[in-house]
């Protein structure tokens, strides 16, 4: 599966975007998850889905998605950028699914991607679940063998993201 | 077994294979020899298998060269084989290279014990009475491929080899060799390993021929365990040492030995001179890398071991850390959590060992053996010879289960008990510098640093409660604030003072407190003294608080004078949180300095950032 850097789809030049996906989806009953990170140029860092059909689905719209959290960060780009908040909220509905942004102070943005249905999930269930990202995102970047940019194979990264799926699913 | 037929053809054979030299074999020779013939050769061959004999005189821990000699004289060598004739002067040779006798011809004239072999049953044989010639013992000069060929590196395995090219019965010692001790040298770090290789010849040589002339039942790796640790308190414990070590090298790779603390601790010094500080993330980065273990891995290994992720590596961080990397280059798998033998309390806890005392340690094993097979074979060794000394409560334990366990597993045993012994006597270890485990218990089981927080936590259980307690606390936080001194033992807490000072009191207190008889009298001078000096005062306190903790009935006469030190252990309390609140005060100060700082970088921050389009 190939994606291609955002940069490419996007005319935003020396932009810098990353980003994160988490889908849920309920397809005959069965819920699917879908976790995707973007490198800080917009490829992704980390893809990660549940049950894996329909993952290219969802890969698109992450990329599709990349799109609105640029344009609510420039919208409120002449404002100082501490005030703007880390958590984006939702992004964009669409019939099957809502979208929710985050984006970190160093411009990597995590996207996620819940199913309509699943309407158990809170807005705060939400950020926490984003912070847990962010957390342990953090946590990789400390690990000096950790080249930002790089693909993030961390398996406690893994263990984090796979918990948290199950839990919403 | 077939006794009758090959101890008949036993001597008439020898006579042959040596060209008419009547081998003399008293009856349980040639029972024995004729049984350990039949077990390497099993009939109807007529030449004992080259690997049995091989394993045999292996386990003879005979020195390689001296093996070497012995099937060169036996004449195997000449004639390629093992035949009985060659296999029972063979058996007699290795009787007298372990009775001290050089290999020769004549040696094995003498009337001689029997051969011992470590690894096959229960071989304890008993001497016979000493020949009447003796010659002093010899030994072959080091040929330093051979004999560190089976006892170290594996690199030099092949050295051998044009050695005994003819040879099939004496079978090159496998290529990565039982040693575990091998492992903290046999990666590339450079310098340190040329250094530590030179550190290890010597004593590998000299605890090597102790053992030949000796014959202790421990084996190689009680030997060698107690190589690197030079504190001279090791030599008391050697032999309870190797003893111990034999008996609980369990399959837990995971568990981090003497030796190899010591060389780690030796590399965190190497990188960062202060014990207490960091390493920071892009220094043990470049340092492992030369590990040349691939990047994911190293990576994954940091995840393990940053166990608070803060990009740099602590002490028990960093030997957590190392310790994976020599087990993944031993071939283990890195497990998925970070084993509970490398978390960082653990090693915390143990660490302070190599600061002092190394004999209260001496119960890690040594976990990484290169293969199973030669792993499991010295095992069998040592298990079927070693009794298990329990020397020390904390050593019970774990260890009889380790001792049981011989397969080779990345399985995590939960120590828990062991665990908290440890930890337990981690925290004895600062007010308790001379006492023996059996106080440990008393404890709490918690870490150093939290036992000095606590400050109020009883440390001892026996009778004395508060008098001793509390001085111990008082101590303790006097310790904690008095940043020059030699304070915390354990040097976990920030100032890192040398720890020299204290010993020489500490001496002092112990020679005053060898007295039993007026424990009482002893702590109000003591503490008189630590009134005067100030500095000196943890120490003298805190070894008074041993004897005052040990003799049970004179303290409980003197109450009066309990009283009294009551107060003083309160007036001193009351010092110590004086300065606490100072110390508090001081450091809300530098908070909001840096508070500021901190918002004014922000605003300086805020307004660059406009000019960057991110």
């Amino acid at each position: 599966m190939v994606l291609l850097p955002r940069e490419q789809l996007c005319s935003r030049g020396a932009a810098a975007w990353g980003g994160a996906l988490l889908g849920t989806e309920m397809v005959n009953q069965l819920w699917q998850q879908q976790c995707d990170s973007f490198c800080s140029q917009n490829y992704p860092l980390y893809i990660r889905s549940v049950p894996t059909e329909n993952e290219l689905k969802f890969h698109y719209t992450v990329h599709t998605s990349l799109d609105v959290v640029d344009e609510k960060i420039s919208a409120m780009g002449k404002a100082l950028v501490d005030q703007r908040e880390l958590y984006l909220g939702l992004l964009y509905p669409t019939e099957d699914y809502k979208v929710y942004g985050y984006v970190t102070n160093s411009k990597v943005k995590f996207v996620m991607v819940v199913d309509s249905s699943n309407t158990a999930l809170r807005d705060n269930e939400i950020r926490s679940m984003f912070r847990k990202l962010h957390n342990s995102y953090t946590d990789i970047m400390c690990n000096p063998f950790y080249n930002p940019g790089d693909r993030i194979h961390s398996r406690a990264f893994d263990t984090m993201v796979n918990s948290m799926m199950m839990q919403v699913c | 077994m077939e006794q009758g037929p090959s101890g008949g053809s036993g001597p008439a054979a020898a006579a042959a294979g040596t060209g008419g030299l009547l081998l003399p074999l008293s009856e349980t020779e040639q029972q024995r020899y004729s049984e350990l013939f039949s077990r390497c050769c099993p009939p109807p061959e007529a030449a004992a298998g080259g690997s049995s004999v091989g394993e045999l005189f292996r386990a003879s821990q005979l020195p390689p060269d001296t093996l070497h000699q012995i099937t060169e004289v036996c004449g195997a060598k000449r004639v390629g084989y093992f035949g009985p004739a060659q296999f029972y002067i063979a058996l007699k040779l290795i009787a007298a290279a372990q009775s001290g006798f050089p290999v020769r011809i004549e040696s094995i004239k003498n009337e001689l014990p029997l051969p011992r072999f470590m690894a096959l049953k229960n071989d304890t044989e008993v001497r016979y009475g000493t020949p009447a010639e003796f010659h002093g013992v010899k030994f072959q000069g080091p040929h330093g491929t051979l004999e560190k060929n089976s006892y170290k590196r594996a690199d030099e395995g092949d050295k051998q080899e044009p050695k005994s090219p003819p040879m099939s019965p004496i079978c090159s010692p496998p290529a990565s060799p039982s040693t575990y001790q091998r492992i903290p040298l046999s990666y590339g770090y450079g310098k340190a390993r040329s250094g530590l290789e030179q550190q290890h010849g010597a004593p590998y040589e000299v605890r090597h021929s102790t053992h030949q002339q000796d014959g202790p039942s421990s084996g190689n790796y009680g030997a060698k365990s107690a190589l690197t640790c030079s504190t001279p308190n090791r030599s008391l414990s050697v032999e309870r040492e190797q003893q111990d070590s034999n008996t609980q090298y369990s399959d837990d790779p995971w568990r981090i030995t003497e030796e190899q603390r010591d060389y780690y601790i030796n590399q965190f010094r190497s990188l960062q001179p202060d014990l207490n500080a960091f390493i920071s993330g892009s220094v043990a980065k470049n340092f492992f890398t030369k590990s040349k273990l691939p990047i994911p891995e190293l990576s994954h290994i940091w995840e393990l071991s940053d166990v608070d992720c803060d990009g740099a590596l602590t002490l028990p961080e960093f030997c957590a850390a190392f310790h994976l990397v020599v087990a993944r280059k031993n071939g283990y798998q890195l497990p998925e959590t970070l084993p509970e033998t490398l978390l960082p309390e653990y090693l915390q806890a143990a660490c302070l060992k190599p600061l002092r005392d190394c004999a209260l340690f001496d119960s890690y094993s040594e976990p990484l053996p290169s293969t199973q097979q030669t792993r499991d074979f010295t095992r069998a060794e040592k298990s079927s010879a070693e009794e298990v000394p329990d020397n020390s409560a904390l050593l019970q334990d774990g260890k009889k289960d380790d001792k049981q366990a011989l397969k080779v597993s990345t399985t995590l045993k939960t120590i828990p008990k062991e665990f908290q012994h440890l930890s337990v006597k981690a925290a004895a270890q600062e007010p308790n510098a001379l006492r023996a485990r059996p106080r440990s218990r008393s404890y709490s089981s918690t870490s150093i640093e939290d036992a000095m927080k606590k400050g109020e936590e009883p440390p001892t259980p026996p009778p004395r409660p508060q008098k001793s307690h509390s001085r111990a606390s008082s101590l303790d936080l006097n310790k904690i604030f008095q940043q020059n001194t030699q304070a915390v033992r354990s040097g976990w807490l920030p100032p890192p003072p040398p720890a020299l000072p204290p010993r020489p009191s500490v001496s002092q207190e112990v020679v005053l407190a060898q007295p039993p008889s007026k424990p009482a009298r002893r702590k109000l001078r003591t503490e008189a003294q630590g009134l005067e000096t100030p500095e000196l005062s943890p120490t003298i306190n805190v070894t008074s608080s041993l004897p005052a903790v040990k003799p049970h009935l004179p303290v409980q006469k003197q109450s009066s004078k309990q009283k009294r030190a009551i107060q003083t252990a309160i007036r001193k309390n009351k010092e110590a949180n004086a300065v606490l609140a100072r110390l508090n005060s001081e450091l809300q100060q530098q908070l909001k300095e840096v508070h500021k700082e901190r918002i004014a970088l922000e605003t300086q921050l805020e307004q660059l950032r406009p000019v960057t389009v991110l």
